[in-house]
């Protein structure tokens, strides 16, 4: 695609780590905004560059079923920062993809819905425990991916940490606050409980990578559900590293699965998938046409459709229970009393 | 008959107590209308085929109309005080008892299900109905749905011809305390009971155009579901037509709420109380000519206990008098429509095809009307289509299982999720086998009880939302 030699390793002897940003003390304009120097600055910390060192490049991979797959289709596409600087190649998921990460959601499905509450609360606790430890490269890659500073970035990469901390303390709280007992004329025992959908397919927000992703897959595993992620098509980075994050946190393999690549291609995919259960549409704001369009596919199997916010959606603010309400089933058991 | 032993006299009800007339309009606005090109229909008794009445066909312009006056009608109700909405729909409530018996032969007339059933089931459940949301109206700040949760604004209802005014009575109940108006279809078979609803409506003052009335077949519910003037659409029906209308409002603001088909499991194991197993059996699939969505159309028999529970099921069923639904001994009645025999009789003819065993209890079918006698059949596989497709009938599919696993991967192996039914004595094991049916509603060592506080909704594609009970209010408030 590009005719030029992008992906060279820093030669430059400036480890300007705020790369991009206009709020940056020592700005890469100095340099070609194209040159190779400025792409690792921005996307990747240069640890070793000040002295003259190669870094040892990531290769982001799918996430599917527990395992880090190159997609089966051997496509990837240029992630580049909000400048146009290579930042990695992350690979384009195919229908096939799609398919298999589906199969994995669903063996999963089984085994963490019916784990504890108490026992999920802890696993994605230990999630935003790993996530802290990591806050740098998450950071590093919300500010190349978004065009924020560093001190935003950061301040993203705290708030989606918060909030997956947040989340994960409803689960064993949820179904107090959404099922309960029913008063029914007559000698029964009647009670309503909220339960996991099944098999979620979740277009994360194209605007932000990494409080949006968290605050979009977090109350969808949380309750019980699996999960396809389809991570912002042009910031996919953060989501792929919160893969390395789930894989290493005691989350069972399957119940996220990250299918990085075309929203609409792998949208539609899922969309129209007979064994995906619902469908969240975050991804698609903005794009009303491609949000008709998959909602539309949806209706074939019925699937819970959340559409996207009409006027978008402040991710930093308090998100109350309604995501995690769209994915649940209440089911109500009945049972005579009498002797 | 010779195994009977004593005879019922006839017990008819009286039909005088309802004053049918020969023809209705539209309800829009707070009073009745022709449709805008005089287009009619007629309504007719499944029992007998008498012409009842005949109905106004509404089209566009009309739905538009409707859409129109409920849309005025809309802010000065939403802006009531909750305490006073609520004493519409108290009165509503107690208007509905006070006619419950000539609601009741109404019903019964224009469906066809027996009188027993709506006089004792459908009746006493709509006016609880609105009662329990009246309550609600004063309330909604405490329902859990944010502190201050607003109405969508105009709600399209559609509803089917199994329980007409019960079906009614959960779509606009809940619409109405939340501060809605509404636009109502009711099915093209049964649309007397929603008319005579709209009286109900003049007789405790509700003001004009809060409840709009269509009546009109398929093409007059796509035009409701499509209008662009609607806020909500909920739909009870068939899966197909649920699945047409949830691409319809795909990449609108209408809010959506389906309940749909069913192909419930009744899983009885061999520790459960058989004589009361055999009622759970009897009332879950023959229950309104067993033209329910939550039916338990499916019977999972645990193998060891097969012989005993099928020769139980069939001395039943030979007891189950069938005939006359103004009978007040009669136990089921005529099938709703030519079209839904049909195809009844297409299903059981094809469980027949595929190589399951038939059986019916000998009984004498009217000579006119539309009747089906409740059928069982055996040696059914997953495989068929008996075990399968709704068929929306007195048609009972017998299955076996061995374990409980097994009981509950044939439960599950189906597209819908509405009911479920487990019959054991074990305490632990309804618990577990609850947990694990995907299932809307599970009723244990009991079947098809519904109560207006209790939330009722399905799974996987029989639809989505809950209707009843404090979670059915969620369908028609604004809740971000």
């Amino acid at each position: 695609m590009s005719d030029e030699p992008k992906r060279k390793t820093a030669k430059a002897a400036k480890p300007a780590k705020s790369g991009t940003s206009a709020t940056s003390g020592k700005t890469a304009t100095s340099q070609s905004p194209k040159s190779p120097a400025t792409a690792r600055t921005s996307g990747r910390t240069p640890v070793g560059a000040a002295r003259g060192r190669v870094d040892v490049l990531k290769t982001y991979k799918l996430f599917i079923g527990g395992k880090f797959p190159r997609s089966e289709s051997g496509r990837v596409y240029e992630v580049t920062d909000s400048e146009g600087n290579w930042l990695a190649n992350a690979p384009l998921s195919s229908r096939k993809d799609a398919r298999d990460a589906v199969a994995a959601a669903r063996k999963a499905f089984g085994g963490w819905s019916g784990a504890t509450a108490y026992n999920r609360g802890q696993i994605l606790y230990r999630v935003a425990e790993m996530l802290e430890g990591r806050r740098e490269q998450f950071t590093a890659e919300v500010a190349a991916g978004e065009g924020l500073s560093k001190a935003a970035a950061s301040a993203q990469v705290d708030a989606a940490i918060d909030r997956w901390v947040w989340y994960a303390g409803w689960s064993d709280k949820i179904a107090q606050v959404a099922g309960g007992a029913n008063p029914v004329a007559g000698p029964f025992f009647n009670l309503s409980t909220p339960e996991p959908t099944g098999v979620v397919a979740v277009l994360a927000p194209q605007d932000s990578s990494f409080l949006g992703l968290a605050s979009v897959l977090a109350p969808v595993v949380v309750t019980g559900n699996t999960a396809l992620v389809v991570p912002s098509e042009r910031a996919p980075l953060p989501a792929l590293s919160l893969s390395e994050v789930l894989a290493t946190s005691d989350v069972p393999g399957g119940v996220v699965n990250v299918l990085s690549g075309r929203t609409r291609e792998v949208g539609s995919a899922l969309a129209a998938h007979q064994d995906v259960n619902a469908l969240d549409l975050a991804g698609t704001s903005g794009d009303p046409e491609l949000a008709k369009e998959l909602e539309t596919a949806a209706a074939e199997n019925l699937k819970r459709v959340l559409r996207p916010d009409e006027d978008g959606t402040d991710w930093s603010a308090d998100p109350g229970t309604s995501r995690l309400l769209a994915f649940l089933e209440t089911k109500t058991v009945w049972h005579p009393i009498g002797v | 008959m010779t195994d009977q032993i004593f005879e019922y006299a006839p017990a008819p009800e009286s039909r005088a107590i309802v004053d049918i007339a020969p023809s209705y309009g539209l309800f829009i606005d707070g009073e009745f209308r022709e449709a805008a090109d005089g287009k009619v229909f007629k309504t007719v008794s499944p029992a007998t085929e008498e012409v009842l009445s005949e109905v106004a066909q509404a089209g566009a312009g009309d739905v538009d109309d409707a859409v129109r006056a409920a849309r005025t009608a809309f802010a000065p109700w939403s802006a009531l005080p909750g305490a006073e909405r609520a004493k519409y729909i108290f009165r509503i409530a107690r208007v509905l008892q006070e006619r419950a018996r000539e609601l009741a032969v109404l019903e019964t007339l224009d469906n066809g299900k027996p009188i027993r059933e709506t006089r004792d089931a459908d009746l006493p459940l709509v006016a609880a109905h609105f009662f329990y949301y009246a309550g609600w109206a004063d309330k909604l700040e405490h329902a859990g749905m944010g502190p201050a949760p607003r109405p969508l604004g105009v709600a399209g209802q559609i509803i089917p011809w199994n329980f007409p005014l019960l079906m009614l009575a959960w779509k606009i109940a809940p619409a109405l305390a939340t501060g809605n108006t509404v636009v109502l279809k009711p099915a093209e078979t049964t649309p007397l009971s929603a008319l005579f609803f709209a009286d109900v409506c003049r007789q405790a003052g509700l003001p004009k155009g809060v409840v709009n009335i269509v009546t009109g077949d398929g093409a007059t519910g796509a035009e409701l579901v499509a209008h662009p003037g609607i806020d909500k659409v909920a739909f009870t029906g068939s899966t197909a037509v649920g699945k047409q209308i949830a691409r319809t409002v795909a990449g609108t603001h209408k809010k959506l709420t389906l309940e749909l088909g069913g192909k419930g499991a009744n899983i009885v194991f061999d520790d459960a109380p058989v004589d009361q197993a055999v009622e759970g059996i009897v009332n879950g699939i023959y229950f309104n000519q067993g033209q329910v969505c939550c039916a338990g159309s499916r019977l999972l028999v645990q193998e060891s206990v097969q012989e005993e529970l099928l020769e139980s099921l069939k001395r039943r069923l030979r007891t189950l008098r069938v005939g006359d639904p103004m009978d007040k001994n009669t136990d089921v009645g005529a099938i709703n429509s030519a079209e839904q025999l049909a195809r009844i009789r297409e299903l059981a003819d094809s469980g027949e095809a595929e190589g399951a065993e038939r059986w019916s209890a000998p009984c004498e079918l009217p000579g006119n009307g539309y009747w089906f006698a409740p059928t069982l059949f055996t040696g059914v596989s997953q495989a068929h289509r008996i075990a399968r497709e709704e068929i929306f009938g007195p048609v009972l599919s017998v299955l076996t299982f061995r374990t409980p696993d097994e009981a509950v991967a044939k439960a599950n192996n189906t597209p819908y999720g509405l009911s479920a039914g487990i019959w054991t004595e074990k305490g632990s094991r309804i618990l577990s086998m609850a947990n694990k049916l995907r299932a809307g509603v599970v009723w244990a060592n009991t079947f098809n009880k519904f109560d207006p506080t209790s939330p009722f909704g399905g799974y996987k594609e029989s639809g989505f939302g809950r209707e009843g009970g404090r979670h059915g209010l969620e369908a028609y408030l604004d809740v971000r």
